[in-house]
Order: C-alpha cells, then structure tokens, then sequence
C-alpha cells in the first residue's frame, strides 16, 4: 500500500493580494510648511506663513475623488522683520482686517507620470478669486504622503501691495508659493 | 616739483571715496528712521551699493598706499604723527564700515546684490541678535568716521588758510 500524501492549497492568503487602496487625510501641520519667495531691489527675499489649515484627501488610485482646500492665516506671515510684518498686515497690502484668510479649494488633479501631478484650483486672496495650477511631487509611504511643489502668482492681480507699492521696480510682481505638505494615511482604513 | 603731488590715481581714489562717503554717512543716518516704503528700501540698496563700493575702492586705495609714497611733508613731529593716525584710523573704518554693514545684511537674512546685479555672499547665518548687535557696531563706527573726517578737513583747511603752507594742493586738481 502505498499512501498518497494529498497536499491541499487553500485560499487563505487571498487576503493579503487584495488591492488596499491608501487615502492619505490626516494633515500634520507642524511638518508641514507654506513659504513664498519674491525679489526686492534685486536681492532674492523669503518668507513663511505660520499658521494655515488644511483638509486634504488623496489616493493615487481615486484621483477623481481627491481633494486639497488650504486655509492660510494671513496675519501669520513671516517676512523676516516686524516693520515689513505689520505693512503687509495693512490696507495697501493684504488688508487681513476684512480679508484675514487666503484660501486654496481645488477642482482637479491629474497625474504627469511616475510621482508628478498637477493640480488645479481657485486661489482666493484679498477677496479676488482666480484659477492657478502648480506641479506636486508626491512621496508616498505606508504611513504617509508628501507633497511638494511652487507656483507663481501675479500680487498686483491680487491688488496685493497697492498704491506706492504697485512699484514693481522695489517690490517684484511674482510671488512664488511653496508648498511642502505631510499627510498621514487614513488610520480608519487600515 | 612734480614730487610734491599725489599721483592722478591717489587723487582720483580720494575724491571719489570722498564723495560717497558724503552719500552715505547722511543716507544712512536718515534712511535708518524712515517709516517702511519703496523709498526706504530703495534708499537702503543705495546706501549699501555705495558701501560696497567704497570698501573695494578703500582696497584699491591702501594696495596704492603701499606700493607708493605720499609727497614727503614739512611738518612738525605731532602733525606728522596726528595725521599718521588719522589716516591710518580713516582706512581702517573705510573697511570696517562697509564689512559691518554687509554682515549685518547677512545677520537679518538680506543678502547683498551690488547695484541690484552682483550678489555677494551672505557672511554669517541670519541671526536676530547678531543682526542687532552689528547694526549698532555699524552705527557707533559712523560716527567716529564722522569725527575723524571732520579732524582731516578741518587739518587741511588749517594748513591751507592758516599756516598757508599749499598741503592741500598736493591733492587738488589741475595744480601741477
């Protein structure tokens, strides 16, 4: 007699082959920054908001559904000295008296390729809404996403710097944004 | 007699530095309370362009002390030493000005473009306090500049209308 050793597969490990689709929402703000460039008299200056706010929903496999609104607190800007802080906080400038929030809502993401999107969206400042695109590099982990990127706005299109400051000799009109943001996975998800 | 006159070269360094130190000494003393405006940031990229500038020419200048000798002077032995030490003092602060000036820029984090096209190294890390503490190393070396241009003109103007002994002629145009 010989014994036939039956050898039996299960499916037990389907589980694990199974696509989990990863949607990263969880904004760590501390890591995360919002920096602007410009140039005065020629010499290439920067500066920082300190406190924004953001929602933001991606998942590489679902770009339909992703969504980025950023809130920014226009009287956290750090422009490296307290005289200039206190201008732009002024009428000429960002008047964050009666506009104390900028504000990012995009309507649109498409891939580029590899870990590059671009992203679309209304940039509201000062009251005034206008279309802007920018490039992000994504960099995805289990854990968590980052996202990288800059764009340029026009200020004077915002009337952001008006009056004697409209000189764009002094004051350049291009204002660059970057953007560096860490959002955590979904903890729910997993 | 032509020994009795600083070369063109000398002439030329002294008047032009001349000139814009009466630039920027004022410029600097007025812009510094000036409520913020393109004015004022206009006046500050002025005032340093013009410190840079005169901190290369000062370069220029001691390198021509060196490789010449100023027309030998009559003058008593504490004249002689009085005006050793002026001059010494006045190439001195002539390059400490403008290099506190530059790494104060640094300090606040605003780097230097000469003219607006020639961007120099930023010499230190931005730091707030060093920034401060080099704004007022800035400010007390202008003054003793000031003083010490005010003791060089008023020397000159003393052996040209007092002792009318012609020392100012050594550095005047169209005399030789």
């Amino acid at each position: 007699m010989t014994f036939k050793i039956i050898t039996l597969l299960t499916a037990g490990l389907t589980a694990a082959t199974m696509a989990q689709a990863v949607e990263y929402n969880q904004i760590i703000v501390p890591q995360s920054a919002l920096n602007f460039a410009y140039k005065q008299m020629g010499v290439a200056m920067e500066g920082k908001f300190k406190k924004f706010s953001a929602q933001i929903s991606f998942d590489p496999a679902k770009l339909a559904n992703a969504v980025a609104h950023i809130d920014v607190d226009l009287a956290s800007i750090d422009t490296g000295s307290i005289d200039a802080d206190e201008e732009v906080a002024g009428k000429l400038w960002f008047n964050t008296k009666a506009y104390p929030t900028a504000s990012f809502v995009s309507n649109g993401i498409k891939s580029l390729g590899g870990n590059q999107y671009l992203a679309t969206g209304r940039l509201s400042i000062k009251g005034k809404t206008l279309n802007v695109s920018t490039p992000i590099t994504v960099q995805s982990d289990a854990k968590k996403s980052v996202f990288d990127g800059s764009f340029i706005i026009s200020r004077t299109t915002y009337a952001i710097g008006e009056g004697e400051w409209r000189d764009l000799g002094t004051v350049a009109d291009q204002i660059q944004i970057k953007f560096h943001l860490v959002v955590n996975a979904s903890a729910a998800k997993i | 007699m032509t020994m009795r006159h600083y070369t063109l070269t000398a002439k030329v360094l002294h008047w032009l530095m001349a000139l814009l130190i009466f630039t920027a000494l004022p410029l600097g003393f007025y812009m510094h309370d000036l409520k913020l405006s393109p004015a004022k940031l206009q006046l500050y990229s002025y005032h340093k362009w013009i410190g840079v500038s005169l901190l290369l020419l000062c370069l220029v200048r001691i390198l021509w002390r060196i490789t010449h000798r100023p027309p030998a002077l009559l003058l008593e032995r504490w004249q002689h030493t009085a005006s050793n030490v002026v001059h010494r003092l006045l190439y001195l602060l002539l390059l400490a000005i403008p290099l506190s000036g530059w790494l104060m820029s640094s300090a606040k984090g605003v780097q230097t473009v000469w003219f607006g096209i020639i961007p120099l190294p930023n010499l230190v890390e931005k730091n707030k306090v060093l920034g401060i503490l080099l704004g007022q190393i800035h400010e007390s070396l202008s003054y003793i500049l000031l003083i010490l241009v005010i003791l060089h003109i008023a020397a000159a103007l003393k052996h040209q209308f007092i002792d009318r002994d012609k020392l100012l002629s050594r550095m005047l145009f169209g005399v030789n």
